[in-house]
């Protein structure tokens, strides 16, 4: 790791002055990725601006259907949270699935979001529940937010403060591991929300998540395992690596989707 | 047995000191000045070396020192060496080409070291070495070992011509090709053992201190033979004389063999602290543990398997051919030669056996012995060959093997060893039993509605431990002897130190040496202090590996406590006023037999050292030691069975059960020999399922470098294992045993790839066998043959 100066911030304000006023620094969150990628050399911001005190970035609240998710609240808070499993029990699945425990009581929904790492968990989640990305200055939809690998609608030095949605009527998370890393080598989220079926895939895409259109319709028309068995996935657009052929990924993609399915019933 | 003696099962005395932290490992070792080293490494995986600019780096804060190959070479230090002479079938030895602890003209692997930089942190000694300027020019790589051996492949090593190192055979090629023209059936099979990385949980590290006022070096090492690495750094690298130099190797968190061998960086540290003038500590990280650490296997074998009209096995031939990486390691030469072609035999009484084995050279980091050591190569190469043969003769796997099975002792195998003991059918029976293997067909019925496909495997394999004697493997080439030593300090309070030459780097020998001592003397084992590691405390020993420590290791104790005990009852026998022959050692005292006449322990230790009243003529003190040099290898076997259960839709395998039926002979500590069993297990599942290094073979860049993409099994990937033990005492030591560190990860890996094939009813499948292998085997797809 190259040398680094920390700041402790208390307050949003003060952390996107403080990210403002540093060119080369960074937010840390959980600092799961930011730190390893560090120590690996690989990064080195000059100032690292810490989010995790910031009360206001912490917590769950879940009022009515409506839930609100501070962005720097840790993936243990999500699995464990009561009031978030009475309304959307995949949402709580899926963030038990990440990592280990070490990762996941550091390890936030924030800093994975932001990050948007194409084998990562919860991109799935939020762009399957039409989840709002709240920042420091805008509002923006789930489905304007991932613009492929790494990459987000974030501007420079715009911060994610909390994630919004409706509980859908129905959602399942469905994982196949890397047997290496344990991230996802496809991870499907299917939710039934109030503005139809929506499905998203992660840890396949060449380009990050995305949704799958052919399996949203079928499942309009009838929320079923089967009605998504059949539909496949183009293995052009998936990617191919060490642990799964584009082939193994579009096959994996309709069997998460079904299993995801299934979870949801 | 007692409480504490042979055969109890007693909680590891060390494993307080691990588990609450307080193990010191050589990267705890703190002395007064010391600085820290960072390697300037290849990111080539072939090129020359034009120029080293370390100007630059020099300048930069908190740096002492950067040095490279061309000063190393001038102060005389050694290239490494391989300590194992194999002989090409056409007499001419084997082709060594030279290593050098820092690269000098050419570097041959990604990770090959080329400079060092010491300064005052860690930190900055990383940050310079990034400034260091190294002038490469790139030349083409090799990774694999039949592109290795092609036409046109680049030359790595001007001294080994098209990169073969040695083409040596064993056996007796013409009766086994007679016997498999007059076959009435031969099995053929092509079998790929995976390339594996050994990630013991401790990084390598050293911290080499020189002492200017004494012309003194100290090494602490993470070493599984601190012995025999002063030995070969005195001895090859002209480091400095035996008398100079003390190697330590403390705490040691695990070796699995990665840490037998020495490492250009203990050489360079101790030179480097000399010629800085300061203590020089490195340690590893896991990036540059995946890119250095020797690695494992690496195999590629063609196999015929003869039968008569009866089933039984009339020959067996094989092909073998092994990656050694870009240089010779210690005892590379040995492992796919003297280590793996000597057990061809397995269980079976093969009346012709023939193996050719190539060694090639590539640009990958180097090959050498990993937890079994050409065993594990040799029962995965002959068991998914007998399975292989079982389903096209259309007999069960037990029946095959049991028709086939060595029966009587010793039996003199056609490729040198001959084994002593052994009851093969009884762990067959043993391991079959516990499996419920009769009630398989309707467990797979029941799988099959579930939509599962399940699948039973079995191994039925042996191992050879304790490697020896001196006089037979200085005979085949070794370059050492394979004795083990002891001391038996008996202090005048009654206490006592043992100090050994194996060294423990997980395998609890604290506990399990002093429960030796225990039993012979009755003394508790808290009372018993076992000291290794140490070249300044123990005089000389082999250290650990090939499970040495029990058959070897622990005869030794024996002898030196033989004469401990007779040195103790002549004194009893005198201070009782009682013959020698009527004093019986029980429960820590010494008796007069049949009388009443009794004395403590201490008091007889006390008596040796006050020396007040000592039968005429004895020497004070109670202090005995020992070698031990063995007549034989020891030969554990038993028979592994894997139940699988494997999910179509995705390829994934589930280990619904795991058997394991060991004859380890005598066992000191159940315990522990179940951990041991576990563990290897572990490593043995690891190859067969998930483990694999994979190189870009354009670029010879390792692919697998972290846990990212190198996949290690973890708790949940393991099923819970059923153990059992049988038992044909080793007639070949006084104590019986016979060794058990690497049987798991020996017999696991056939038994579980004989489940998977047998699940989805395919003859090839490659290690490791990953849900995208096994799903891309059941969409129809042709497998790969192993060695394409
Ligand atoms: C061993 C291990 C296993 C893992 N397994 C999984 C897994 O199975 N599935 C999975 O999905 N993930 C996995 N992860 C990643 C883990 O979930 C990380 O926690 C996550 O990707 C990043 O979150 P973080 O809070 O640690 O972010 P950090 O590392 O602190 O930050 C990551 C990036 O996001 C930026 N950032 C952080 N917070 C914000 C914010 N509020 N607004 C804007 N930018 C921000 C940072 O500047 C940085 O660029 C694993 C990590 C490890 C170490």
């Amino acid at each position: 790791m190259y040398a680094t100066s920390y700041h402790r911030a208390s307050s949003v304000g003060e952390a996107v002055n403080l990210r403002a006023s540093h060119d080369e620094g960074r937010y840390v969150s959980g600092g799961m990725t930011l730190i390893a990628t560090m120590k690996q050399r690989l990064a080195a911001p000059s100032d690292l601006i810490d989010l995790r005190h910031i009360a206001d970035l912490r917590g769950i609240s879940v009022e009515g259907r409506s839930v609100r998710i501070g962005a720097a609240t840790p993936h243990a808070d999500v699995a464990g949270s009561a009031a978030l499993r009475t309304v959307c029990p995949a949402l709580c699945h899926l963030a038990g699935l990440i990592g280990d425990p070490h990762v996941r009581n550091m390890g936030t929904i924030g800093g994975s979001v932001a990050n948007n790492d194409p084998a990562a968990d919860y991109p799935s989640a939020v762009l399957a529940l039409n989840a709002t990305v709240v920042t420091d200055r805008r509002e923006i939809a789930a489905d304007d937010f991932f613009l492929g690998m790494f990459d987000t609608a974030l501007e420079e030095a715009e911060m994610i403060t909390a994630f919004r949605f409706e509980a859908p009527e129905k959602a399942g998370y469905a994982k196949f591991p890397n047997p290496a890393s344990r991230y996802a080598i496809t991870g499907v989220f299917v939710a039934k929300t109030a503005g139809g079926a929506r499905v998203a895939v992660t840890g396949a895409g060449s380009s990050g998540v995305f949704r799958v259109p052919e399996m949203e319709a079928a499942l309009l028309s009838s929320w079923a395992p089967e009605s998504v068995a059949n539909v496949s996935v183009d293995p052009a657009q998936l990617m191919s690596d060490l642990h799964a052929t584009a082939e193994y990924r579009a096959n994996l993609v309709r069997v998460m989707a079904k299993r995801a399915v299934q979870a949801s019933l | 047995m007692g409480m504490e003696g042979i055969g109890a099962r007693v909680a590891r005395k060390e494993d307080k000191r691990f588990l609450t932290g307080k193990g010191r490992y050589t990267d705890d070792m703190v002395v007064a000045g010391m600085k820290f080293a960072y390697f300037v490494r290849s990111p080539h995986a072939h090129a020359k070396i034009t120029g080293i600019d370390a100007a630059a780096a020099k300048a930069m804060p908190g740096v002492i020192d950067v040095l490279d190959g061309r000063q190393l070479q001038a102060d005389g230090i050694g290239n490494l060496i391989c300590g194992w002479m194999i002989h090409s079938k056409d007499g001419s030895p084997m082709k060594m080409g030279a290593w050098r602890p820092l690269a000098v003209d050419t570097v041959r692997y990604v990770g090959d070291a080329v400079a060092i930089v010491v300064a005052d942190s860690a930190a900055e000694a990383r940050d310079a070495a990034e400034a260091v300027i190294v002038d490469y020019d790139e030349l083409p790589a090799v990774t694999t070992s039949l592109a290795a051996l092609g036409d046109g492949a680049p030359q790595i090593h001007p001294e080994a011509p098209g990169n073969l190192i040695f083409d040596w055979q064993i056996g007796d090629a013409l009766a086994a090709d007679k016997a498999i023209a007059e076959a009435a059936h031969v099995t053929e099979i092509e079998i790929l053992n995976n390339r594996l990385s050994p990630n013991p949980m401790e990084p390598r590290a050293t911290l080499g201190i020189y002492d200017s006022a004494e012309d003194h070096f100290t090494c602490y090492t993470t070493s599984q033979n601190p012995h025999v690495a002063r030995l070969v750094m005195s001895a090859f690298y002209n480091v400095a004389p035996e008398n100079k130099l003390r190697v330590i190797a403390p705490d040691v968190g695990g070796g699995f063999g990665s840490k037998i061998y020495i490492y250009p960086e203990e050489i360079v540290c101790l030179w480097a602290s000399k010629k800085t003038g300061v203590p020089v500590k490195w340690t590893s990280d896991r990036t540059e543990a995946f890119l250095t650490d020797a690695h494992g296997r690496d195999h590629v074998s063609k196999v015929k398997m003869a039968f008569d009209k009866d089933h039984r096995i009339t020959a067996l031939k094989v092909d073998t051919i092994a990656n050694l990486g870009a240089y010779m390691s210690l005892f590379s030469s040995a492992v796919p030669t003297y280590l793996y072609a000597t057990l061809l035999s397995g269980q079976y009484a093969i009346p012709a056996i023939h193996a050719n084995v190539r060694t090639v050279y590539t640009n990958t980091v180097p090959v050498d012995a990993y937890r079994g050591a050409g065993r594990p190569e040799a029962t995965y190469l002959l068991e998914r060959t007998m399975e292989t043969a079982a389903r096209e003769l259309g007999l069960s796997p037990a029946e095959l093997r049991r028709k086939n099975f060595i029966r009587s002792f010793p039996y003199q195998t056609p490729v040198i060893m001959t084994y002593d003991a052994g009851d093969y059918e009884a762990s067959l029976n043993a391991a079959m039993q516990a499996a419920d293997w009769d009630g398989f067909a309707a467990r797979r019925a029941e799988a099959e509605r579930r939509g599962k496909k399940r699948g039973i495997g079995m191994s039925c394999y042996i191992e050879a431990c304790g490697i020896a004697p001196s006089q037979a493997v200085g005979s085949l080439g070794a370059g050492v002897g394979l004795w083990e030593s002891a001391e038996v300090r008996v202090n005048a309070v009654g206490t006592i130190e043992v100090l050994t030459g194996s060294h423990s780097h997980g395998q609890g020998h604290e506990t399990t040496f002093a429960q030796l001592v225990a039993d012979r003397l009755g003394v508790p084992i808290s009372s018993v202090n076992i000291v290794h590691g140490d070249t300044d405390k123990v005089q000389m020993g082999m250290g650990t590996y090939g499970s040495r420590s029990g058959a070897v290791g622990m005869s030794a104790i024996v002898k030196a406590l033989d004469k401990v005990e007779m040195k103790a009852k002549k004194i009893a026998a005198h201070l009782m006023e009682a013959d020698e022959s009527d004093i019986v050692i029980e429960n820590g005292e010494l008796k007069v037999a049949g009388t009443d006449k009794v004395l403590p322990w201490f008091q007889v230790a006390l008596a040796a050292y006050t020396a007040h009243n000592l039968p005429a003529g004895m020497e004070p003190g109670l202090k005995e030691s020992a070698f031990y040099d063995p007549s034989n290898f020891t030969f554990p076997a038993g028979c592994y069975i894997a139940e699988v259960e494997i999910d179509p839709e995705t390829g994934k395998t589930e280990i619904v059960q795991f058997v394991a039926a060991d004859d380890f002979g005598n066992i000191i500590n159940p315990l522990i020999v179940e951990g041991q069993v576990h563990g290897g297990l572990a490593q043995g599942i690891g190859q067969a399922l998930l483990e694999e290094v994979r190189y870009d073979e354009a670029t010879g860049q390792i692919l697998t470098a972290s846990y990212m993409d190198y996949a290690m099994p973890r708790a949940d990937d393991l099923p819970s294992f059923t153990l059992s033990h049988q038992n044909t005492p080793c007639p070949g030591n006084p104590l019986g045993i016979k060794g058990c560190g690497e049987a798991g990860a020996i017999g696991s890996p056939p038994a579980l790839i004989n489940a998977i094939t047998d699940a989805i009813g395919i003859k090839y499948l490659t290690m490791p066998a990953t849900p995208l292998k096994v799903w891309t085997a059941l969409q129809g797809a042709a497998m790969p043959m192993a060695a394409e």
